[in-house]
């Protein structure tokens, strides 16, 4: 994985000593919280409900054993004893002292970490997709991509102000799995027919209050002109984005209101003036990075089976593990949903606890995933008993990738000062209420947002749950028919809201419905999509 | 009009006020004009020739359309004085200096020190802009 050189090292150690010195000026009272709000968004400090939140950059989810060493010590030192993995790949952590705040920033830049534009309306960390390097079905790596992306993004001098946050996410194959076109800027990297590589461009998507599917706008920028494209992408937006409403000032918002085809033309006539700047890195600085993505040193002739004997254990293989690209390996992933917990939350213990499994058995690599879990991308199967033994004894071991008590929810009103309805105990009722079911009911994206920002993805769930305020009392609202990936949808309101009990309720409904119609082979989304809304509704409501 | 508290040039300063971009169409003999957000920076690509100063109004600093006006125009080649006036706080300075800013007039005096551990507290950068600094790639495969 990438390695900082003493340039890279050199921006976070002045970005530490920067938000120090921003820190005492505003604890000496030389700034006001109104000129310091933007000053520590820009470093991911919010100021939340009961606490300051810190949220922590990790480019495009990948992580050493030691940066996740630091991660669970941080969550004892300076928290309550908890890291919260978040839907992009990040980690935050909710009961943070602004005091301590600069020397956590320095803590996390002794292992090439940091805080930069995780938060603030500028370009957010850069996600991809989270079996990278591992999948077979990659046409190349997409991280060397997303890592001159995070170079050429921060500290952006013109983008820093931007209209409202800026998320992009770069994939490489065409089984989406890092929601790419639900992003402001999604990039597909694609080779042509000639068999050169590309940058596929997909601009305008989000989730949020107008849920959008991103458009093409060109599906093969030359891959030594990428950056000049994004730049000429971001000018426009910068320019013309609209900042005299909140609520429209995201991307999505100008390229719906001038139409793709306009936004598509005013970025190409930038992006003609802008390749005559030669702003582009040198393609020297691609294969420099590529470099640190190569392949580890897979074991050749590895075993290619496993002992399935252990009952639990084979059940936890058929639903957490993926094919690796590399006979004799598999891709682990590390649900962070047991029933009734809280969805991406670790221990600091659970986190130490993973970062030594990749050590020993993962090529000491990691992945966050955008579903709040995390993966072992590079496991030998001959490890992987002793490793699942370790995952067991360390409530680690849920057997339930994809499946309805794998539930994407935001922090909601226990945490979230945006927040208008608790979202974590709707997790954790619905988690404990199809306990035991999971594998009658199969595949089931569940996603809860606690208000309509849609932190918690739910235009994207198979079921979403938004929570509203309705005259002062917490409502569910219930979508069906979202998905994120390569058909990517985005779900439909059923009809009223429910309370808290009876959102799970009218979820159970709708899996009971799916389970006596569906057909041979089919998920809970086929059948949806299948039958429609309207005998869905028939049955939630009676 | 708020005072010029940081000047990176050697030229004579323009003592008058910029005029409006409008304005500025029909006064043939302005040397000085401002811009606001909204106003397009390209609308003053064809008179660069007689422009001395060019003002660019930050009326909040959260608004940061001034940054890409001020690129634009080093982009087409302007050489005169590039002025941020209003909410300019000592936190954008160092961005407003790569785009190409190369005087500062805040509303709000900056605190002197501040300011200057401010213009040089990142020794590199990744990014070629218009200030003529050679990014990180440059230096790494100089």
């Amino acid at each position: 994985m990438y390695q900082y050189d003493t340039y890279d090292q050199a921006m976070v150690d002045a970005r530490v000593e920067e938000f120090r010195d921003q820190v005492r000026r505003r604890l000496a009272g030389h700034i006001t919280e109104d000129q310091f709000k933007p000053l520590r968004l820009m470093n991911g400090l919010y100021l939340q409900l009961h606490a300051y939140m810190l949220r922590v950059a990790v480019p495009y989810g990948t992580l050493s054993g030691a940066q996740m060493r630091m991660l669970g010590d941080i969550a004892d030192k300076y928290d309550r004893g908890y890291g919260h993995f978040t839907t992009r790949q990040n980690i935050q952590y909710n009961w943070i002292k602004l005091e301590d705040a600069p020397d956590i920033l320095a803590d996390l830049a002794s292992v090439e970490m940091h805080a930069i534009q995780t938060s603030g309306n500028c370009i957010r960390n850069t996600t991809s997709d989270q079996y990278a390097g591992a999948a077979a079905d990659e046409v190349v790596d997409p991280r060397p991509y997303a890592e001159l992306i995070r170079q050429w993004s921060t500290f952006h001098p013109e983008f820093s102000f931007l209209p409202r946050k800026f998320k992009m996410a770069v994939i490489a194959s065409d089984t989406d799995r890092a929601a790419m076109r639900l992003h402001d800027i999604g990039i597909q990297i694609v080779r042509n027919a000639a068999g050169e590589i590309g940058a596929a461009f997909y601009v305008g998507g989000g989730m949020g209050r107008t849920p959008m599917i991103a458009p093409c706008i060109n599906a093969f920028v030359p891959i030594d002109q990428m950056i000049t494209y994004a730049e000429a992408c971001l000018r426009v937006y910068n320019r013309h984005g609209r900042r005299d409403n909140k609520y429209k000032a995201r991307i999505k918002i100008l390229v719906h209101e001038l139409g793709k085809d306009e936004y598509t033309r005013q970025v190409e006539a930038e992006f003609a003036h802008l390749l005559t700047q030669n702003i582009e890195p040198p393609l020297a600085e691609l294969e420099r990075i590529k470099g640190f993505f190569a392949d580890p040193a897979f074991e050749v002739g590895a075993p290619d089976v496993l002992d399935r004997s252990d009952p639990d254990f084979a059940l936890w293989v058929d639903n957490n593990c993926l094919p690796h690209k590399q006979p004799g390996y598999i891709a682990v992933t590390i649900s962070l949903k047991p029933v009734g917990g809280i969805p991406g939350d670790a221990t600091g213990e659970q986190i130490r606890v993973m970062a030594d499994l990749a050590t020993r058995y993962s090529f000491d690599e990691l992945r966050v995933t955008h579903a709040q879990n995390i993966v072992l991308p590079h496991v030998r199967k001959a490890d992987l008993y002793a490793l699942w033994q370790v995952l067991d004894a360390n409530g680690l071991s849920t057997p339930n990738l994809d499946q309805i008590g794998d539930i994407i929810a935001c922090p909601g009103l226990d945490y979230c000062s945006l927040a208008n309805a608790r979202s974590i105990p709707i997790a954790q009722k619905i988690s404990q209420r199809f306990q035991g079911r999971e594998q009658e009911i199969g595949e089931l994206k569940l996603k809860i947002s606690g208000c309509i920002n849609a932190c918690g993805h739910h235009h994207a769930g198979h079921i979403g749950i938004l929570g509203v305020d309705r005259k002062g009392t917490e409502n569910y609202q219930l979508l069906l028919g979202g998905c994120e990936g390569a058909d990517t949808s985005l779900g439909q309101i059923t009809g009223p809201g429910f309370d808290e009990d009876g959102i799970v309720d009218a979820v159970q409904r709708a899996t009971d419905f799916y389970l006596s119609n569906k057909q041979d082979g089919e998920r809970f989304l086929d059948t949806y999509r299948r039958l429609g809304m309207a005998p869905f509704k028939e049955a939630i409501y009676g | 009009m708020a005072e010029v508290q940081f000047r990176f040039r050697d030229d004579e300063p323009v003592a008058d006020p910029g005029v409006t971009v409008d304005a500025f169409g029909e006064q043939t003999n302005a040397a000085a004009v401002r811009l606001e957000p909204g106003d397009d920076a390209r609308d003053l690509l064809p008179h660069l020739d007689r422009i001395r100063l060019v003002e660019v109004n930050f009326p909040v600093f959260g608004d940061g359309r001034g940054y890409s006006s001020a690129r634009i125009l080093r982009e087409a080649g302007y050489t005169g004085e590039l002025r941020a006036v209003g909410d300019v706080l000592v936190d954008q300075i160092a961005f407003m200096r790569r785009c190409g800013f190369d005087a500062f007039a805040p509303d709000v005096a900056l605190d002197p020190a501040d300011a200057e551990a401010a213009f040089g507290r990142y020794a590199d950068v990744y990014q070629p802009t218009t200030d003529g600094r050679a990014p990180i790639w440059a230096k790494r495969h100089g």
